[in-house]
């Protein structure tokens, strides 16, 4: 059962599962084990960019196809549901719509991207996305009068997914019993869905053609498999999940602005989390999403509280100063990068190899 | 002589002036196994190159069983019925060498779209990848990633992928390239095996001398991209093109 749903995909490591089950499950109960608007957000916010991440590296780490422009795809999610919302009637339906135009949409482009670039060499395709990204992204905040410009779209969502709707008296371990409770769901559940979905492809006889051409474009060809077509599938698929993420998000935030849906930062990101967590499976993508928003969430607090233990000693405040979080963010990355090359996962599954297997 | 399988018309390429191959015309039938000789440069993987597809044909034809494949792409050329293995080993360096060869049976059966199912659910192709492994004698290094096998090991897998995609047009580019003497006759074993068979063209590109003796129903001679001689190998080895184009021509007249 759990072979299937996880497409025969196992951790392959005991320190590997015991991770993502803590991951998972912390997810699934966070608004019971961790009760407060704060760490809800972040819950939901990991959850998205694990769907998000995992996206990327269905191109990145098994098509081995560098691209740019996942935010945009992204972001083409996210304000696909803020313009349906914006401009029909409150409801489910313009969030469906958004949803669906949004993935559709995005499909689309990285099809045009894709059958226009992809034959050619990669270092070409991935100017073109950063081209492609860079002119929608200027695109999205100059035309103000739809998309809001710079300040963005705030929207309202069906009234079951917000604060104000109660389905149930009184509190549950913390945790009212409200509509945001049920958005958070939805954001859960559909990033679940879309992590396993992905699973599924990266395992299917589709995935482990995108491995061969990884490995040998060239002779992959010549055993018969057309890369062009298989390369713009994966993109195609790739930049659909990553609307879907996207849309989610942005029913999650009831606001999408360039920063929070099409800004060049969250491209870096992504590709951080995919490097990090490990290159070429997915649970590296699960991995390093929860790392990184974790230490974007919290590390300022935790070096507040370590420049006012050190307070006493020489420089170590001052180095430790909550102001200084991106320095630490930044040595962090370099040193996991230094020492798990193969990303967390690679380490994980490294150290239980029996010797003598290669 | 009954249609041939593969036949080139005038099959030419030039690289800016230099004509690599030139205007080559030459048919292969079922059941014969043709040796292609030649110096080095006198385009003989070139020639291998346009009739599988990886470089288009300046001029001239590609008929596959009389169907014109001069502009189809090499992997629908694949799909016709040309199998071809590469002169310098050219796999899937970090997959293992059963993925190796179950690529190949799950594009043979045109399974590669299929994005929904689970590949380790389709007993028939990872079967169709042990039976491929077993005729070249890897069967115990199925597990291993390609890139800890021995240059001879990837050699015989290089043949298996070929096996596995059981074409009508066997092409082998010096299979036994930088093989050890005990390791190549397994591999020359089985291109015996493949011409008794019958059914389908083998071209074999090979400088060895007593393979070409052996195996060889007839030879043919690429001498600067074109055709020397064609013909049975002993009237084609004792001829003057053969000395002229192996030995030179100084030494030939002596």
């Amino acid at each position: 059962m759990l072979t299937r749903i996880l497409s025969g995909d196992m951790p392959r490591s005991r320190a590997l599962s015991l991770v993502l089950l803590v991951i998972f499950l912390c997810l699934a109960f966070a608004p019971f084990l961790f009760p407060g608007t704060r760490s809800l957000e972040t819950a939901a916010r990991i959850s998205v960019f694990i769907a998000l991440a995992a996206s990327y590296d269905l191109m990145l780490g098994y098509a081995g196809i560098v691209s740019f422009a996942h935010t945009m795809f992204f972001g083409m999610g996210a304000y696909g549901v803020a313009l349906a919302c914006e401009n029909m009637e409150r409801g489910f339906l313009p969030v469906v719509v958004g949803t669906l135009a949004g993935a559709l949409l995005a499909a689309a482009v990285a099809l045009v991207i894709g059958l226009f670039s992809l034959r050619v060499r990669a270092i070409f395709f991935a100017m073109i996305t950063l081209a492609v990204a860079s002119a929608v992204a200027v695109l999205v905040s100059q035309l103000s009068a739809i998309t809001g410009g710079e300040d963005g779209l705030s929207f309202s969502i069906p009234r079951e997914l917000t604060p104000a709707f109660r389905f149930a008296e009184g509190k549950l371990l913390g945790a009212s019993l409200n509509g945001k409770l049920l958005n958070y769901y939805l954001v859960f559940g559909g990033s679940l869905v879309i992590f396993l979905g992905l699973l599924r492809v990266v395992n299917s006889p589709f995935g482990r053609v995108l491995q061969a051409i990884r490995e040998n474009d060239f002779r992959a060809e010549a055993i018969g498999y057309r890369v062009v077509a298989f390369r713009t599938l994966a993109t195609c698929l790739s930049a659909a999940c990553a609307a879907l993420a996207g849309s989610l998000f942005a029913i999650w935030l009831r606001y999408v602005g360039p920063g929070t849906a099409m800004g060049f930062e969250i491209m870096i990101d992504v590709l951080l989390m995919v490097v990090i967590g490990g290159m070429g499976t997915l649970y590296g993508a699960a991995i390093g999403a929860t790392l990184l928003v974790l230490a974007q969430t919290y590390l300022q607090e935790v070096m507040a509280g370590a420049a006012e233990t050190t307070a006493g000693l020489p420089l170590l405040p001052d180095l430790l100063n909550p102001d200084r979080w991106l320095l630490w963010l930044g040595l962090l990355f370099i040193a996991s990068i230094y020492f798990f090359p193969s990303g967390v996962v690679g380490r994980l599954r490294q150290a239980r190899r029996p010797a003598g297997r290669t | 002589m009954t249609d041939p399988v593969l036949e080139t018309k005038g099959l030419t390429i030039r690289f800016g002036g230099h004509v690599a191959v030139d205007h080559v015309s030459c048919a292969f039938g079922a059941g014969e196994l043709t040796a292609i000789v030649g110096p080095n440069g006198a385009g003989k993987t070139t020639y291998f190159n346009l009739i599988s597809g990886q470089l288009p044909a300046t001029e001239g034809q590609v008929l596959l069983e009389g169907r014109d494949v001069t502009r189809a792409s090499a992997s629908t050329r694949t799909h016709l019925g040309l199998g071809r293995a590469f002169q310098l080993t050219n796999l899937f360096p970090s997959l293992t060498v059963r993925e190796n060869v179950r690529l190949v049976a799950q594009s043979k059966a045109r399974k590669g779209f299929d994005m929904f199912s689970m590949a380790s659910r389709h007993p028939e192709l990872i079967e169709a990848a042990d039976h491929a492994l077993e005729r070249v004698r890897l069967t115990r290094l199925a597990d291993q990633t390609v890139s800890a096998l021995s240059h001879g090991d990837q050699r015989k897998l290089e043949v298996a992928l070929l096996i596995a995609l059981q074409p009508r047009v066997y092409m082998f580019d010096e299979p036994t390239a930088g093989m050890s003497m005990d390791e190549a006759p397994v591999v020359l074993d089985l291109i015996a095996e493949l011409k008794a068979e019958g059914g389908h063209a083998i071209l074999l590109v090979e400088h060895k001398m007593d393979v070409i003796r052996t195996l060889a129903d007839r030879i043919i001679v690429l001498h600067n991209g074109a055709l020397a001689a064609d013909g049975e190998p002993a009237e084609v080895m004792a001829s003057a093109v053969v000395q002229e184009a192996y030995l030179g021509k100084e030494i030939a007249d002596v």
